[in-house]
């Protein structure tokens, strides 16, 4: 597919801040071919926060960075369209993006620890993504940072400044990969598990300071995790992800109230809440994820689907399309309508 | 930092003390436990064929006859406070540090070791620079064009480097370069540094290539594999996603992370040439500390050798604390305590 | 694996091309020199009196010492010559004369008394120091003085400690009377006279003086073990400098007076010795002609020798210089079976000399077999050949069984060995001597020791060889100097025998002994060459040494250099005296 990367004069120009269509990221192996993306769409406004849940090896990951354009051309096949506020991403080239990345959108990755450079301050590494994007002086920078360090409630910034990464406890950790994520003033932050290494206190002082910031940034965020009840904290829209592919987009009130996909009540089922007692013990997701090389043919959740054999056979050798059950609400299953819903009042809800 | 380096100081003395005397234990002690008497020790140092008397004498004039620890407790003596020698017509007073005397050819030992020292410091200083240099720059485009032609040629010949003994390399590049090309006609004749630089360079331009040839090999060989390990991490990844060049994520982040190992082993690598290039310094006629530690070896010549043995260890101890100090510099997670 | 040493081959035999074709263009090479091969075994090539230039030398080590109080090697005594002058010297000629004495600072040859037991030296008059000084006799005895204390100088033969009167005397440097000249067994009468006063009668005495001991050292220059550092000049060139284990240089003295020696040239300006050097990458330089003369001259290294050996172009540059040098094995009397003659002939006859002479390197840089002790080139040898090992000396096995079976073992025995293991061409030497016995039923057992310790506590030691039955022993022997006394008398004189450290691996035979005294007091030469040549034949006859090569040194003489010829007195080296390079 070509695209025409000049803004606006698109047949079908992008209407959203951010317009993924059909983006389809390939890894050709030894093994075969692993279609770790396999048409994904989705659109994000300013200010509004997306989450994609997905159980790991669910294309969650590589979606991320494939939307920083940080797939390796020599091993990745990407394709589709990412429209990034009117400039395309996938055929721009590698510098454009480069100039793009840090400055118009910005990562938080799930380990602070490993993700921050062992032998570099702190305060040098945000100084350094800053310089990148603003032609200014060392000292201006370093103020920068202090002030960035100090906006995620890091307490002493001047101080900690010149900090390595080891000095910093977990979630101050985060906190810095936050600041610095943020030291552009990114239009479109992307949160990749940003929780997943912290403990659960820090874990909700981190989903606060991520949203305080969105606000006062005014930023598209973009949050992956594989916990429901991250994205319950933040997220306007949800988007479930399984085997490459999306299965089911909805607001965050379709999603916890009216999950349609079997896949979405299982990932419900293994959320812990908080909120109230526990009636029974979490309930697992039976089985694993797929094989992203060998995708089943139909369905690719029905080897898992405890109603699979509701379709007469259809999950087996008929792929389900993404259709919209309900405005704003789209589900890929072969199932019913009354036959979710039932089985969604009478034999789920009432297990959580 | 400072109790750091006293502690480390201390221990870097107690081994070298120890380092002493096993190896005085090894030329002195051992012989004698196997059931060498003292006089088949001395008649290692008379000439061709000798009496009994001479070789009486010279166990005498040795001490041999002495029990090991007293011999031993005299050689620490004349490190610290000097000895006297029997030059014939006067005593001649050896000053501190006084590495005992050589009395196959008649010369006190550190003078000796002092003389040699600056070939061995010219030859892996200036080796070490080209391998690094070349090493180096061979790895890390190696990994960067990883499976391409330009990463197996360079890895064939890094296997080449690896492989090859220097005697082999070093006597071919005399035969070509020297003896064909007549391109450096005077080398593996040294000459001094302050003596004649244009001369001392192209003295010793084919042992630095042909040692920094073989070290090269293995810092290619180890940057490659840092390089590829270091560019799989995730700070990489964030590096990238700041929109930093392809080149600052190299050169800043990835390369920095790699060359943290290669750093220690230079150093050691560094700390044990300095004791004496042996194959190279013997291959190219060169008399560093090398050539001098076989050839002792081959006379006999136990006090050098015992000199050269002290010498070596100082050199590998000095570089183990300079790599550790370094180390703790440019890694912040390590901590001088 | 495999295909790396097709590699490393076509690299090695790469280099060795390069090497060659190296040859002639560098330095003084050229093509030029009227050279054919051993050429200089017979007159000196390329002959010159042209003055000039720098004589370059080189040296894989380093001299025992250059001191002439502590040196005991052939080519340090060859060099020595540059800068010092003794009472007597072999002529300086190619050929047998080399081995005949000539005087050197003395007027003629030793006086002797009746009883042999005095000797008298006249000096030539009007010889001077490098600094202008004359020599006078005193500075001869002082420097003998010297070679007495072995404390000092460990190195050089214990001749004079063992035939001079010395009546308690130990070193001039305990010596508390005036002029440090109190040793008793020498007088000077005057400044020109030496008289040596030996304890017991010697009639080879003119060999004693031609020792660098009697190289006169001033004794007030005299540094002790220092004193190699600048050795003060009596011959044609004086230090400049040395540095043990680095480098020497010699330039000319302009004190030497060619009129008191008829010995040496001074052709070169200067002569410098590279010490140390790589043996292989000095046999290079000497090919592509980058140096002159391989200073050590026991011949170049097997890959020098196999590409001489293969090209007529540097072969007719070359010599087989022969040697004062034998390789032997002994057979231990003590060790049964062989205290039975017949079981020691058994094996003289058995060996395939033929295939021990290639495991050396071959005629042409192993050397030539040998049927008995004395080689041609010491005086009174006699071509003598009792145990003929059969056509082309591949041994006799009919012969040997015989001798077997006279021993009362026909059907051989088990016997060890011996041979240093850090020598790889003694150890194949042994090997195939163990194959040739094996024909004849001897099963030799091979036993390596370290060369270190071979003498001093394994082969050469009594005890040992009697209690782990070493039978046969591999051994190599050199003369001090080509003499029968100086070449057998340490091999085969029994009461040389000590506890350890032998260099006589057990003849023992009273009547050899007794030939040996009767030597010692024959003053007239050739009578007394006649008495060494009996004694060899005597030693062959109780069959306690099987010889089996008469050395040989395949040395390489660059076209460049001038004036140069085998000296057969100074054990088949370059005579270092005479050459030069215009």
């Amino acid at each position: 597919m070509t695209q025409d990367q000049t803004e606006g004069s698109a047949p079908a120009g992008p209407k959203s801040f951010l317009d993924v269509r059909d983006l389809r990221i390939h890894f050709p192996t030894d093994d075969g071919l692993v279609k770790s993306v396999d048409g994904l769409s989705f659109q994000l406004e300013r200010g509004r926060t997306l989450g994609i849940v997905g159980e790991s090896g669910s294309g969650k990951s590589v979606t991320s960075l494939g939307l920083l354009g940080l797939h390796n051309r020599r091993n990745a096949r990407v394709s589709g369209e990412i429209w990034l506020d009117g400039q395309e991403v996938v055929g721009a080239s590698p510098e454009q993006v480069r100039r793009l990345r840090g400055r118009k959108m910005a990562m938080i990755f799930q380990d602070p620890l490993s993700s921050m450079h062992p032998l570099y301050t702190v305060g040098a590494q945000i100084i350094e993504a800053y310089r990148i994007h603003n032609d200014v002086s060392k000292q201006v920078a370093r103020k920068h940072a202090i002030d960035m360090l100090g906006r995620v409630g890091i307490p002493q910034p001047d101080k900690r400044v010149d900090d390595y990464p080891h000095q910093f406890s977990g979630g101050m950790r985060q906190r810095a990969m936050i600041a610095m994520a943020l030291s552009c003033d990114p239009e479109l932050l992307i949160a990749d598990e940003p929780t997943t290494a912290l403990d659960v206190t820090v874990q909700a002082q981190i989903l606060d300071l991520i949203r305080d910031l969105q606000e006062e940034f005014n930023s598209a965020v973009i949050m992956i995790t594989h916990d429901l009840g991250v994205v319950a904290e933040l997220s306007d829209d949800i988007l479930v992800m399984y085997g490459g592919r999306c299965v089911e987009y909805g607001s965050a009130d379709d999603i916890f109230h009216r999950p349609e996909h079997p896949y979405t009540w299982g990932l419900l089922g293994s959320m812990p809440r908080l909120d109230r007692d526990r009636s029974e013990r979490l309930i697992p997701i039976k089985g694993s994820p797929p094989s992203l090389i060998n995708v089943p043919v139909g369905c690719a959740f029905s080897p898992r689907c405890a109603y699979s054999e509701l379709n007469q056979g259809r999950s087996e050798t008929e792929r389900p399309e993404l259709r919209e059950v309900a405005p704003g609400h789209r589900v890929a299953c072969h199932l019913g309508r009354e036959d979710r819903h039932r089985i969604w009042t009478e034999e789920i809800r009432p297990k959580l | 930092m400072v109790t750091f380096l006293i502690r480390r100081l201390i221990a870097a003395i107690a081994l070298l003390i120890i380092v002493s005397m096993v190896t005085f234990a090894i030329f002195f002690l051992v012989p004698r436990l196997t059931g060498a008497t003292t006089a088949d020790l001395a008649s290692r140092y008379v000439g061709k064929s000798a009496g009994p008397q001479a070789i009486h004498e010279v166990e005498v004039r040795l001490g041999l006859n002495r029990p090991v620890a007293i011999q031993y407790w005299n050689f620490v003596k004349g490190i610290i406070i000097g000895a006297h020698y029997d030059f014939g017509p006067s005593k001649v007073y050896c000053g501190p540090p006084c590495f005992g005397y050589s009395f196959i050819n008649q010369t006190p030992v550190w003078p000796d070791l002092l003389d040699r020292a600056p070939v061995t410091l010219s030859l892996a200083a200036g080796a070490a620079i080209i391998w690094v240099i070349f090493g180096v720059t061979a790895g890390v485009i190696s990994a960067l064009k990883r499976g391409t032609a330009i990463d197996r040629v360079s890895m064939g010949i890094a296997l080449a480097g690896v492989s090859l003994p220097i005697f082999f390399t070093g006597l071919l590049s005399l035969a070509i370069f020297r003896d064909n090309l007549n391109w450096f006609p005077n080398a593996g004749t040294y000459v001094g540094l302050t003596q004649n630089p244009l001369q001392w360079a192209s003295a010793l331009a084919l042992p630095w290539v042909t040692l920094a040839f073989l070290q090269a090999a293995l810092y290619a060989r180890l940057t490659r594999a840092g390089m590829l390990e270091t560019m799989g991490e995730d700070y990489i990844r964030t590096a990238r996603a700041k929109g930093l060049p392809e080149r600052t994520v190299i050169v800043r982040h990835a390369l920095r992370s790699t060359l943290t190992p290669v750093l220690t082993i230079f150093g050691l690598d560094l700390g044990i040439l300095l004791g004496g290039a042996v194959l190279t310094e013997s291959t190219f006629s060169l008399p560093g500390l090398g050539k001098f530690a076989i050839d002792s070896i081959n006379n006999n010549d136990l006090p050098r050798v015992l000199g050269v043995v002290m010498v070596g260890a100082f050199f590998i101890v000095l570089c183990n604390l300079v790599v550790d100090i370094l180390y703790a510099v440019v890694d912040p997670r390590v901590r001088l305590s | 694996m495999r295909r790396s040493i097709p590699l490393v081959a076509t690299g090695l035999a790469a280099s060795l091309a390069l090497a060659a074709c190296g040859g002639g263009s560098g330095g003084s090479g050229g093509s030029g020199g009227d050279g054919t091969f051993n050429a200089a075994l017979t007159k000196p090539v390329n002959p010159s009196t042209k003055t000039g230039g720098t004589l370059r030398l080189a040296n894989s080590g380093d001299w025992d010492n250059v001191d002439p109080a502590d040196t005991y090697y052939a080519y340090s005594w060859d060099f020595a010559r540059l800068y010092g002058r003794t009472l007597m010297m072999f002529k300086s000629v190619p050929g047998k004369s080399g081995t005949e004495l000539t005087p050197d600072l003395a007027q003629g040859p030793g006086q002797h008394s009746a009883d042999l037991k005095t000797w008298t030296y006249k000096l030539k008059p009007g010889i001077k120091y490098e600094d202008g000084t004359p020599v006078r006799a005193q500075d001869i005895k002082y420097d003998v003085e010297r070679s007495l204390d072995k404390k000092v100088f460990p190195n050089g033969p214990t001749y004079f400690n063992d035939y001079l009167d010395l009546q308690g005397y130990t070193s001039p440097y305990n010596d508390k009377t005036p002029g440090k000249l109190g040793l008793k067994a020498i007088d000077t009468p005057d400044d020109q006279t030496i008289v040596f006063h030996l304890k017991k009668a010697f009639a080879a005495f003119d060999y004693f003086a031609m020792l660098p001991a009697t190289m006169p050292v001033p004794p007030a220059k005299d540094t002790g073990a220092n004193y190699k550092q600048h050795v003060v000049a009596t011959g044609p060139y004086k230090f400049e400098n040395y540095t043990p284990g680095k480098s020497m240089a010699l330039v000319r003295n302009t004190n030497w007076d060619p009129s008191t020696d008829p010995n040496r040239k001074q052709l070169p300006d200067r002569i410098e010795v590279q010490l140390g050097i790589n043996a292989d990458d000095l046999d290079n330089r000497l090919i592509n002609g980058s140096l002159d003369s391989d200073v050590v001259g026991t011949g170049v290294q097997a890959a020098a020798a196999a590409k001489i050996q293969s090209q007529a172009r540097l072969k007719k540059n070359a010599d087989a210089a022969p040697t004062a040098r034998l390789w032997y094995t002994a057979i231990s009397g003590d060790v049964a079976p062989f205290d039975n003659i017949h079981c020691r002939r058994a094996v003289e006859y058995a060996a395939d000399k033929t295939a021990m002479q290639t495991a050396f390197g071959g005629p042409l840089s192993g050397g030539d077999v040998a049927t008995h002790l004395m080689m041609p080139l010491i005086p009174g040898s006699k071509d003598i050949n009792p145990y003929p090992s059969g056509p082309g000396n591949h041994g006799d096995i009919a012969k040997a069984k015989q001798e077997l079976a006279a021993c009362g073992k026909p059907n051989g025995f088990k016997t060890v060995l011996t041979a240093r293991t850090e020598r790889v061409k003694e150890v194949n030497g042994a090997l195939a001597l163990q194959q040739s016995l094996a024909k004849v039923g001897i099963q030799a057992e091979i036993k390596k020791f370290p060369q270190g310790d071979y003498f001093k506590l394994y082969a050469g030691k009594p005890e040992y060889v009697k209690k782990n039955g070493l039978g046969l022993i591999m051994m190599a022997w050199g003369a001090d100097w080509p003499e029968g006394f100086g070449y057998l008398s340490q091999i085969v004189d029994s009461r040389v025998i000590r506890d350890a450290g032998n260099t006589n691996l057990g003849v023992k035979d009273p009547a050899v002994d007794k030939l040996v005294d009767q030597a010692a007091v024959t003053a007239d030469a050739t009578a007394r060459n006649d008495l060494w040549a009996q004694i060899d034949a005597k030693v062959m006859d109780d069959a306690y040494i099987m010889p089996f090569l008469n050395v040989k040194g395949l040395l390489y003489r660059p076209p460049g250099v001038k004036n140069v010829f085998v000296n057969q007195g100074l054990n088949g080296l370059y005579d270092y005296a005479q050459m030069g390079v215009k």
